[in-house]
């Protein structure tokens, strides 16, 4: 919601006794303005750098910044509407001496009407462009884009992971080093990161929180999400989406490194797995769903996955 | 102005009681809550036999423990059917299917017409109270256990397995007790007081809508012995298809309720369309009638969604179609989208009945017209019409038309204009006037603390690259509480205050009231609000284990909860005290309104108006000495004493 500051003129009515009403509406705005600068500009100095998810890449500082615009456009409704609740409540509350004996009949007020809807709107619709904005030029703003993302990076070394949920845990695959498969998720610094989030049994939802992205993961499905990194460090990934028993404790911890560290890593990874790669099924953006993800199989076998018995052309899980 | 002040035949027809009361029938053969619960029982016991004589020996359709998802579908199917015969839903259909007349008994004004099947529209309102409290107390209690599991980040208290059941049970329990919180209980007692109605369209529907409420409440029980379902409200699939017994009792509850709604929804169009009393034009209807209006539009068309959705899943799990299968050709996308068509219309259900008790109660604690009366109707129409185009935001980061984001964010967006006409109204209604602080008032004035901060939450979600930090995460969950808990329950409450002294002629203790008020407001804040930090600092909904350095906002938050668990007691303390125990008798209209359901006696008799009234004026006129009264009940309705012989307007009580 977003009233605007359209609580700024408050309705006319005619008063009930001769008295000379105090300038409520004078006096309201200029606590509201004053409050709400203060506040703004103390939101934006000593908290907006530090609001989540950080900085860590592209996508997170976008979104950083976009919360922090949003909190400036929101502090200042929230708090007309809490000056207003204030003020009223104070003055115009039973018993208080001078109190109105009849309030002023106002049954409506056609410009205060006309203000806070045209007000709100532009207040939306200011906040619908720059949102827009800000999730089509970040390509995407590290979201989940599906299979074929329409708003790309700029960069031409893009460097494509495949993230695999599957109950209860998260693998990668690195498409580029033989399509080898680990646990541990690393990634270079100041690089462009497409990742590849798909899923062998239900949605999962992979959140690399201080990567900024966020991403489901479909069984069947492909949904890439692009990054940028800027910083050296550790993040969380967590799953966001609940996929039964376990979905709590599906989290861990990713990290991103120097491009020589990372380059040094993944061909180091891809020769010591390199036995297990050649029995893993080849890569594929999409893998169809395994019946026995959730037994601790690793790998699609055709098998399908809700039923005790086999159906046709299908091959009994290797155990 | 669809009706001026020309009688609509309807209002008469019903009014004449049976020429001669049918035979009293001997109380072994009186339908009430025993024989539904005997019947529901033996159809149970009955589904179950025939759904393992059917399935039995297809492994394909037992679920991930072994049991026999037909059986267990078949059971409570026909359970709900033996509940709906007992309790004496389906004689009058039943009868007129064999060409006979149903039985009627005999309007019976004695303690014991609350536990049966009844038509009088005031009975089916405090049924619905007592059946919304149990509803509410009893997901309340799922709650305290939740926020007792995360006191701690990696001890556990109940486990993963429990949490994860308690979680989709408190949430699937909250969502169907929201949806009818205020329509069940306040728009089927009030509404045809309100616009000098003597009952509602549909009396015997709006009944069978109560017990299916029961029904359902019964049925998602069963889900715990079940073994629970492990999917939250939402019941996304595949895990829904994945998932044992307890699920079959998601989808026949969630089937069960949402024919309910259905019903419910449509009995209110149907009376609030054509019972209106003559000179209850649409410019003199009260807001809250307006708000009830707007709801039921939503529940008649938003939930049929809900109960296709749930059918496909049932069929998904027993006769093994794939609706939302992918390696079969379905789409696990098309139960998300499927269920969110109904989901957003939904959570509209759960704020618009808020926004008409506020709208409503504000006049007459501060003795002024509610300002701007049309901008609030199209405010209510605005978000219940916008809010069928919305439903795609809850998948932004699932992959699915990412190109249409744009889209759902602008419509999002635009449901804040709408939302903001009501606060113009509430606000406006204040300004310069004489507020005075009631118990009722209290807890309208929370209702738009907190939905300002649930509603000025709601616009971050719906900005995607916002939504992509805070999707998923506690901070949803804070935001829904806030318009819900802190909306609709707040405006519930404030309704209960309100018009408790007409429908029980007795007064809660204000004191108590008051303090209720206090506690229920301040722990609520304490509760919900430092979950919209842990949401931003990363906390996924759902979790039972979490990242150590956020127990103590945790922690802050559980034991605020068992604070705001606590204050409930007041209010049932109170309740049982002044109402129940020693009950304090209510001035006629203690606060001094002018809406007509105030102008009938306490308590309001069987056909609520002795004569039709003629309304004259719409009910905000406060402080004005030369307004028209509201309405006249007094004198017999000229229009319809013209078409009508004396004999029918004569009220036997």
């Amino acid at each position: 919601m977003a009233e605007t500051n359209g609580s700024s003129s408050p309705p006319t009515g005619t008063t009930g006794s001769g008295t000379p009403e105090p300038p409520h509406a004078k006096r309201m705005i200029t606590f509201w303005l004053i409050i709400s600068l203060v506040v703004d500009v103390l939101y934006y100095t000593l908290a907006g750098p530090h609001m989540p998810p950080g900085d860590m890449t592209s996508a997170a500082s976008g979104a950083q910044f976009d919360l922090n615009i949003l909190m400036i456009c929101a502090l200042p409704v929230i708090l007309g509407v809490w000056t207003y609740l204030g003020y009223a409540l104070y003055n115009f509350r039973e018993g208080r001496p001078g109190t109105l004996l009849t309030g002023p009949m106002a049954h409506g007020n056609f410009r205060l009407q006309v203000g806070w809807m045209v007000g709100t709107t532009v207040l939306v619709l200011g906040l619908f462009v720059f949102g827009t904005a800000e999730l089509i030029i970040p390509a995407g703003a590290g979201g989940g884009e599906g299979p074929d993302p329409i708003w790309t990076p700029t960069s031409h070394t893009v460097l494509p992971i495949q993230v695999i949920g599957q109950q209860w845990k998260w693998t990668y695959r690195y498409p580029t080093y033989g399509g080898f498969e680990t646990t541990s998720l690393v990634i270079p610094d100041n690089t462009t990161i497409a990742f590849h989030v798909t899923s062998l049994d239900v949605i999962h939802d992979f959140w690399a929180y201080q990567l900024g992205i966020k991403a489901d993961a479909n069984p069947q499905q492909d949904n890439v999400a692009f990054t940028t990194t800027h910083q050296l460090g550790q993040f969380t990934v967590r799953c966001d989406e609940l996929c039964g028993l376990w979905h709590g404790a599906m989290y861990g911890f990713g990290h991103v490194v120097t491009k020589a560290a990372f380059a040094a890593w993944a061909t180091r990874t891809e020769a010591q797995l390199a036995a297990n790669t050649k029995l893993l099924p080849p890569f594929q953006w999409t893998y169809v769903p395994d019946a026995n993800g959730a037994d601790g199989g690793y790998y699609p076998d055709n098998v399908d996955p809700y039923s005790k018995v086999e159906i046709y052309g299908a091959q009994k899980a290797k155990v | 102005m669809a009706i001026d002040t020309t009688a609509p035949e309807a209002p008469l027809g019903a009014a004449p009681p049976p020429a001669a009361p049918a035979p009293h029938r001997p109380v072994w053969l009186q339908q009430n809550v025993l024989t539904a619960i005997v019947l529901a029982v033996a159809g149970f016991a009955l589904g179950h036999w025939a759904g393992n004589r059917i399935a039995g020996g297809y492994p394909n359709v037992a679920g991930a423990s072994g049991e026999n998802e037909v059986a267990i579908c078949l059971s409570l199917g026909l359970g709900v059917l033996g509940w709906l015969l007992g309790i004496g839903a389906l004689n009058y259909p039943i009868a007129k299917m064999f060409g006979r007349e149903a039985i009627q008994e005999p309007y019976n004004p004695s303690w014991t017409r609350f536990f049966k099947f009844s038509t009088d529209h005031k009975v089916v309102g405090v049924q619905y109270f007592f059946g919304v409290i149990t509803f509410f107390f009893t997901a309340g209690l799922l709650a305290m256990a939740i926020r007792t599991e995360l006191l701690y980040p990696t001890n556990h208290l109940i486990g993963p397995g429990t949490y994860i059941e308690i979680v989709g049970e408190h949430g699937t329990m909250m969502m169907m007790m929201a949806s009818s919180a205020v329509v069940g209980p306040l728009g089927n007692y009030l509404v045809p007081l309100m616009i000098g109605a003597r009952r509602t369209a549909f009396p015997r529907i709006e009944a069978t809508s109560f017990w299916l409420f029961t029904a359902g409440y019964l049925v998602i029980l069963t889900a715990l012995p079940f073994g629970g379902f492990p999917t939250g409200w939402t019941g996304y699939a595949p895990l829904q298809t994945q998932a044992s017994g307890g699920m079959d009792s998601y989808l026949v509850g969630f089937a069960v309720i949402g024919l309910g709604m259905i019903l419910a929804g449509f009995n209110l169009i149907a009376t609030i369309i054509h019972y209106r009393a003559p000179g209850m034009t649409w410019a003199r209807v009260p807001v809250f009638v307006w708000s009830i209006l707007a709801t039921s539009a939503l529940l008649a068309l938003a939930t049929p969604t809900l109960v296709t959705a749930g059918l496909f899943g049932i069929l998904d799990r027993t006769a093994q179609t794939a609706f939302y299968v992918n390696e079969r050709g379905g789409s696990s996308f098309l139960w998300e989208n499927l269920f969110w068509f109904f989901g957003h219309p939904e959570v509209y259900i759960m704020a618009l009945p808020g926004f008409g008790i506020v709208a409503e109660i504000l006049p007459v604690f501060t003795r002024k017209p509610v300002f701007a009366y049309r901008v609030a109707t199209a405010g209510m129409f605005g978000v219940a019409l916008l809010s069928f185009f919305v439903w795609q935001h809850h998948l932004f980061q699932s992959g699915i038309n990412p190109d249409m984001r744009p889209l759902y964010m602008l419509t999002t967006e635009l449901i804040s204009i709408p939302t903001g006409f009501i606060y113009l109204v509430t606000l406006g209604t204040l300004w310069r006037a004489r507020i005075r602080f009631e118990v009722p008032m209290l807890f309208a004035l929370g209702m738009l603390f907190n939905f300002l901060i649930g509603g000025v939450t709601g616009v971050f979600l719906s900005d995607v690259p916002v939504d992509v930090t805070v999707h998923g995460s506690f901070f949803v969950m804070a935001h829904f509480h806030y318009t819900i808990m802190g909306g609709l329950i707040f405006a519930l409450f404030a309704g209960i205050y309100y018009w408790t002294p007409k429908v029980t002629g007795r007064q809660f203790d204000q004191r108590l009231g008051k303090i209720h008020f206090w506690c229920m407001f301040v722990f609520f804040n304490c509760t919900f609000f430092p979950l919209f930090i842990l949401g931003l600092l990363g906390m996924p909904r759902r979790v039972f284990t979490y990242a150590a350095n956020l127990q103590f906002l945790n922690d802050f938050s559980s034991v605020s909860a068992y604070l705001l668990g606590t204050s409930f007691l007041i209010f049932v303390a109170n309740f049982i005290w002044t109402i129940v125990i020693e009950p304090r008798p209510a001035p006629a209209n203690p606060w001094g309104s002018l809406g007509l359901e105030w102008q009938t006696p306490t308590p309001v008799p069987y056909y609520n108006f002795e004569r039709i009234p003629v309304v004259m004026n719409d009910p905000y006129h406060y402080a004005e000495a030369d307004a028209d009264p509201v309405a006249d009940i007094s004198l017999p309705p000229p229009a319809v004493a013209m078409n009508r012989p004396p004999a029918a307007q004569a009220i036997e009580p």
